[in-house]
């Protein structure tokens, strides 16, 4: 069974209660999708049994020399990447798209592709069983990808050790690195919290499930925040036929637990939250049981 | 009040975080209330297009719509003589190509709208349409102060378009606020390569400390000046400081955490329309913030 636990609006404790389902488990295969930031591995610590290099983008360089100032590229360059400063052809890194037309079109050939390979896939062991996540080079391309690389990956940990959990931590937003995230599980939790900006959030996240026709149960965190907002995302999810897997209220020690490298499940094994999230991940695995038989 | 004789001088000011909800708009539409509250020319860029939020704290008088559209390339079977060079030069696997059944079409989700298939194609099969990715609202505000909204359609491959024309939008002076995408990858380097000053804000926790650190490893490629401010700087750990001090950034603000704050904020409101010292603390901030930029 595969999990991914998303949430829109970043912030919303989405990763911190992806841990506890983990530590709740205790045997699973983690995938860490959230490759633009991903952090569970500073709690968890995991061994790399394996390190890959990930090529994503390419972007295209010149080179001066050869460059006969025919302005071709320049014409032909649809993301402002190429401009001409002081007779000479200048590509911007951060424009440039990698489309590759500009090198393709070049008379002189003095436009190469240059394969960006700092981006990270790595996999190991931790203390609830097999880790994947994805590193991205700093102002990589997040094209969804790296995330497709992780999945994939988890798929053949799954199956190589046998284990029926894959939780996916997925990203923040609603584009592309989303979908590849929640693309084929079994289930996605929305992660919320009562905010007008996380209820809007949960909103255009949970279109995005319904479009994959995903089993989707919601979990308000932070609920005692505003609990006039929490009754009205409570309200939506009834009416919108949504399930709701429950509330946990505001408390500190989340963050507590965080600064100790601790799953809130490690820190309080007999707290107030450590129960209700265990309630919370049974009722999860029960309805996305029943959607899929 | 360094920023009310700043005058009509142009700055750019990105407010952005690695981590998503670090208190980043709350930054933001504070900073653009302060700055309304004191007649400052001035407007708030909302260039977290795929989760945009700020328009919840400001009344609007009125909203215009723009969509945003790119081109996307159409093939005619008719015209096409299946010679595989559109399908060849697609850096993005856009062109669905299969000979043997004379079928091919291009599959608009994955298109970059690059033009190479036009460009490639010598029998005059291709043509290009407009294709609408997402929206750019422009919310005009009591005294005639302005919030640019990007807001891109679901499951577009990537914001950048609609997050540039929102920018593009804000042809004036005075101080242009954005607020950021999260995350490093490419619409925030967009945003962020827009601006003339970043501020991130971060929290003090492990995550918060690595994702700062990615966020930074971003701005010294872009060569982009910044300074930090530390959003629930009582929780967590005091190692996001020493790193700052350590390395000797520009700390910008500190704000201890505050459940009313938090609470007040939910519901879409702005604590210095609330209270005189919230509004000084982000008067405080916008001044450090033009002391630090323009040195």
């Amino acid at each position: 069974m595969q999990i991914a636990i998303i949430s829109g609006k970043g912030g919303t404790g989405k990763s911190s209660i992806t841990a506890a389902f983990a530590s709740i488990e205790k045997n699973v295969v983690l995938a860490d999708c959230d490759v633009d930031a991903s952090n569970l591995y500073l709690l968890f610590t995991p061994t790399h049994n394996e390190e890959r290099a990930y090529v994503g983008a390419e972007t295209a360089i010149i080179d001066n020399n050869l460059c006969i100032s025919c302005m071709k590229c320049w014409e032909n360059c649809r993301f402002d990447a190429i401009s001409y400063v002081n007779q000479k052809i200048n590509i911007s890194d951060v424009a440039c798209d990698g489309c590759g037309l500009c090198a393709r079109i070049c008379p002189t050939q003095a436009i190469m592709m240059q394969q960006h390979d700092k981006s990270r896939l790595y996999s190991g062991s931790f203390r609830y069983g097999k880790m994947v996540y994805g590193v991205l080079a700093p102002g990589e391309e997040n094209s969804g990808k790296l995330v497709n690389e992780v999945r994939s990956k988890a798929n053949i940990i799954a199956t190589e050790n046998d284990l029926a959990i894959t939780l996916i931590d997925g990203p923040p937003g609603i584009g592309c690195p989303v979908i590849s995230a929640i693309a084929n599980v079994d289930g996605v939790v929305l992660v919320t919290e009562p905010t007008l900006s996380g209820f809007h959030d949960l909103k255009r996240i949970k279109e995005i499930a319904d479009n994959f026709r995903l089993p989707a149960c919601v979990i308000i965190n932070k609920f005692t925040i505003n609990e006039k907002i929490s009754s009205e995302i409570e309200a939506w999810c009834k009416k919108e036929k949504v399930n709701f897997a429950g509330k946990i209220p505001f408390d500190l020690v989340m963050v507590e637990a965080m600064t100790q490298l601790k799953t809130i499940i490690e820190y309080q094994p007999n707290g107030t939250i450590t129960k209700k999230l265990k309630e919370i991940y049974n009722y999860i695995k029960l309805n996305i049981n029943k959607q899929t038989n | 009040m360094l920023f009310k004789t700043h005058g009509n001088k142009q700055l750019k000011i990105a407010i952005a975080s690695g981590k998503g909800g670090t208190g980043k708009t709350f930054v933001a539409t504070n900073l653009y209330s302060v700055l309304q509250q004191n007649q400052v020319s001035s407007i708030l860029i909302d260039c977290d297009a795929e989760e945009p939020n700020d328009h919840f704290f400001f009344k609007s008088i009125s909203k215009t719509n723009k969509e945003v559209q790119v081109n996307i390339p159409v093939i005619s079977t008719e015209s096409c003589v299946f010679c595989d060079k559109c399908h060849e030069y697609c850096h993005y696997n856009a062109i669905f190509y299969l000979p043997s059944l004379q079928q091919i079409h291009v599959m608009e989700d994955l298109c970059h709208s690059c033009g190479a298939c036009s460009v490639a194609c010598e029998h005059n099969a291709i043509t290009e349409k407009k294709k609408t990715i997402g929206t750019v609202t422009t919310y005009l505000l009591p005294g005639n102060y302005k919030l640019i909204e990007s807001r891109v359609n679901i499951g577009v491959y990537s914001p950048v378009p609609v997050i540039t024309s929102a920018i593009k939008e804000a042809e004036q002076q005075g101080i242009i606020i954005l607020d950021a995408p999260p995350g490093t990858s490419c619409p925030f380097i967009h945003t962020v390569n827009n601006a003339d000053y970043v501020v991130l804000v971060a929290e003090p926790t492990p995550f918060g400390l690595s994702d700062l650190q990615k966020t930074i490893a971003v701005l010294h490629i872009l060569e982009k000046p910044f300074g930090i401010v530390i959003n629930k700087s009582d929780i967590g750990t005091l190692a996001m400081s020493d790193f700052i001090q350590k390395e000797n950034y520009d700390l910008l603000l500190s704000i201890p955490f505050d459940r009313s704050v938090a609470s007040f904020y939910s519901e879409g409101k702005i604590m210095a329309e609330r209270e005189e010292k919230w509004k000084e603390i982000f008067e405080n901030l916008i001044d450090k913030i033009i002391e630090t930029a323009c040195k």
